[in-house]
């Protein structure tokens, strides 16, 4: 009873931050109709950034609260800025072209970005696996029994930001006018361009938004995972990506939920079953959603219009 | 991108060559030539191995654009398939190395358990196709490409904790059946198929997906049927260039058939250009030669031993960046829709123009 219980935390624990980054994808795809291979190699440069800032601050100023401010921000300015130059340059001159084009230009940069990564020319770091830097120190705060249930106070501060960071949107979403907009644009973006919405700022926008919370799960994961790596992307990536898919892609509460049970069937394998066996699960769980259910969870299949 | 239906009504009748032989031609011209290259080669075995994996590619990159190419699909697990094809061929020559037909000569009996290694692959290669295809070609193309990925990648977990594939060492000690000619004769196989698919009605329906889906099923098209046995033989030919793959390389691990080779090889189908057969195997034949040729290069101009072995880190993100500028300067691929017999003469009727 008390194994089930420490899986059932760590699998939510490990859906929240991968519903960060399915929100991400849902975001976009519900403006743009595009699945942005790229999302999880943007969240890994962040990861980096976040890493390097935290070596210039140092093993001091890292740990204390500010610090651990400052890596945050870092991280996610400098992650939207990269979404930015993405949507700018890469996606927007295929806007109006067929769909196939700007999804290989996706993955286009994301093959870029991860391979490119691993270089070891100038101040690229190399394809070997970096620890990431203790920003907080693990310490057990909620103990059942003789250590029979363990929650790290990452764990409880990972949930507690990944929950601030999803209620924030949440807010963005249905309660500013930015939000209002955006959602316009998802319905339809010719139609709210004649109504005198900036379409192009507020697709910007959501790519930068999406990259922002990206980087945001990145460090969360590289907290929780001690290790950054320039692969990390397109492995969190994908099975973020899954559980947008398995929530209803474009819908956000649906990418949280679909988030959420991906972390606990992941837990329950690796728990249970073995390890090894954790990535093929997670894809094998997408195909079976897929069959029985196409459009997600809470998604709705619409039908094509001509 | 440009409609493929004028390059296809051009392509009919006229023409110096009839199109009934336009498929096999190559076929006939060529085999003599292959057996020729065969005993030429005999005393290289670099020349034979990299010709083998030209070949390889090849099939892999004509087999993967009748489906991201002809039907607009987009797979991205081919390499998956090839691993399928590779390690049940692999599986089955290691299990069948001891037995020869006693009616035929050792070197005869041998080839015919080649061929019928490569065959099984190729069969369960196509099996796996059918089965991945079913559920996800109903779905819009996007989702078939990450479906595709995530069978690569199971594909990848399974023979990593299978014993009988060897796990993650991988299998070795697969006889070395494999020749050129063989290798080629199946490119010429795959080649053929291709091109007669595209000529046919058959051909005009997957080129009707590709350009409009719902038009396409407003016409009567049988959107689903057309699109998972494009998928299906895709795979098969995948398969097969696992199998021969397997047979003459001294080793294959999971490390073969990872996203790096499918992303090589949707690489290839781009560059060449979505649709276009002979697009494909330009592709690949300049894009397998030329990290080899640098390496060479650079060995040759004595730099040291690390810039050689740079070539190959290099290479991913400069594919990477290649797709997209592509995208961005000219999403077509080269040939486009055209194949090279369409495109050659234009080019030298306009360098005769330029001379007169």
């Amino acid at each position: 009873m008390s194994q089930l219980l420490q899986h059932l935390i760590n699998g939510l624990a490990a859906g929240t931050i991968y519903a960060l980054v399915a929100l991400g994808y849902t975001m976009v795809y519900g403006v743009l109709k595009l699945i942005n291979f790229a999302h999880g190699d943007v969240m890994m440069v962040g990861v980096y950034m976040g890493y390097a800032t935290a070596f210039a601050l140092g093993r001091e100023a890292q740990r204390s609260l500010w610090g651990v401010v400052v890596i945050f921000a870092v991280a996610m300015v400098g992650c939207a800025l990269l979404g930015f130059l993405i949507e700018r340059f890469a996606y927007r001159p295929l806007r109006e072209k067929p769909r196939l084009t700007a999804l290989i230009t996706a993955i286009g940069i994301s093959f870029a970005l991860s391979y490119g990564f691993q270089l070891d020319i100038g101040f690229l770091p190399g394809a070997s696996p970096r620890a990431f830097p203790e920003v907080i120190v693990p310490s057990e705060w909620f103990i059942v029994g003789d250590r029979d249930v363990v929650v790290w106070n990452w764990q409880v501060i990972s949930f507690l930001i990944a929950v601030g960071l999803m209620a924030a949107l949440q807010f963005l979403v249905y309660r500013t006018r930015f939000g209002k907009a955006m959602r316009a644009v998802s319905w339809d973006h010719r139609t709210a361009a004649l109504m005198g919405i900036p379409t192009d700022r507020i697709i910007a926008l959501t790519f930068m938004l999406s990259s922002a919370l990206a980087a945001g799960a990145g460090l969360l994961y590289a907290i929780k995972d001690t290790s950054v790596s320039p692969l990390m992307g397109l492995y969190v990536g994908l099975k973020a990506f899954v559980a947008a898919v398995i929530g209803g892609i474009g819908n956000v509460p649906g990418a949280v939920v679909g988030a959420l049970l991906l972390g606990l069937v992941e837990e329950f394998v690796v728990g249970y079953a073995a390890s090894t066996w954790r990535d093929a699960v997670a894809f094998g769980f997408l195909i079976l959603v897929l069959l029985v259910k196409p459009g997600g969870l809470f998604g709705r299949v619409a039908a094509e219009k001509v | 991108m440009a409609a493929p239906g004028a390059t296809l009504l051009s392509d009919d009748t006229t023409g110096p060559i009839p199109p009934a032989l336009r498929g096999i031609l190559p076929v006939l011209l060529a085999l003599p030539v292959l057996a020729l290259a065969e005993v030429l080669l005999g005393a290289s075995p670099f020349a034979t191995y990299l010709l083998s994996v030209v070949g390889v590619n090849i099939i892999l990159a004509v087999s993967l654009n009748i489906v991201n190419g002809m039907t607009g699909q987009f797979s991205i697990g081919h390499a998956g398939f090839m691993a399928v094809g590779a390690y049940i061929a692999g599986v089955t020559s290691l299990s069948l190395k001891e037995v020869a037909l006693s009616f035929l000569p050792v070197a005869a009996s041998d080839q015919v358990l080649f061929i019928v290694a490569l065959l099984a692959g190729g069969a369960c290669a196509a099996l796996c196709g059918f089965l991945v295809g079913l559920p996800s070609l109903r779905l819009r193309g996007d989702y078939l490409a990450i479906v595709t990925l995530g069978f690569g990648e199971i594909i990848r977990v399974v023979v990593q904790n299978t014993e009988a594939f060897g796990r993650a060492l991988g299998l070795s000690g697969i006889p070395q059946y494999s020749s050129v000619a063989m290798v080629y004769f199946w490119v010429f196989l795959v080649v053929l198929v291709a091109r007669r698919i595209a000529g046919s009605s058959h051909g005009r329906s997957l080129w009707a997906i590709r350009e409009d889906e719902v038009a396409a099923e407003a016409m009567g098209v049988d959107t689903t049927g057309y699109k998972v046995r494009a998928f299906v033989i895709s795979s098969f030919f995948a398969g097969i260039a696992g199998g021969l793959f397997a047979h003459f390389v001294p080793i294959i691990n999971p490390g073969s058939f990872t996203f790096v080779k499918s992303m090589e090889i949707v690489v290839m189908v781009v560059l060449g250009g979505l649709g276009s057969t002979t697009g494909a195997i330009v592709a690949a034949i300049f894009l397998t030669l030329l990290p080899e040729g640098l390496r060479s290069l650079f060995g040759a101009l004595g730099a040291e031993g690390s810039l050689a072995q740079k070539v190959d880190q290099i290479r991913m993100p400069v594919y990477g960046i290649l797709l997209v500028v592509l995208m961005l300067l000219r999403p077509q691929g080269l040939f486009g829709t055209k194949e090279l017999w369409d495109v050659l003469p234009r080019w030298f009727s306009r360098k005769k123009k330029g001379l007169t």
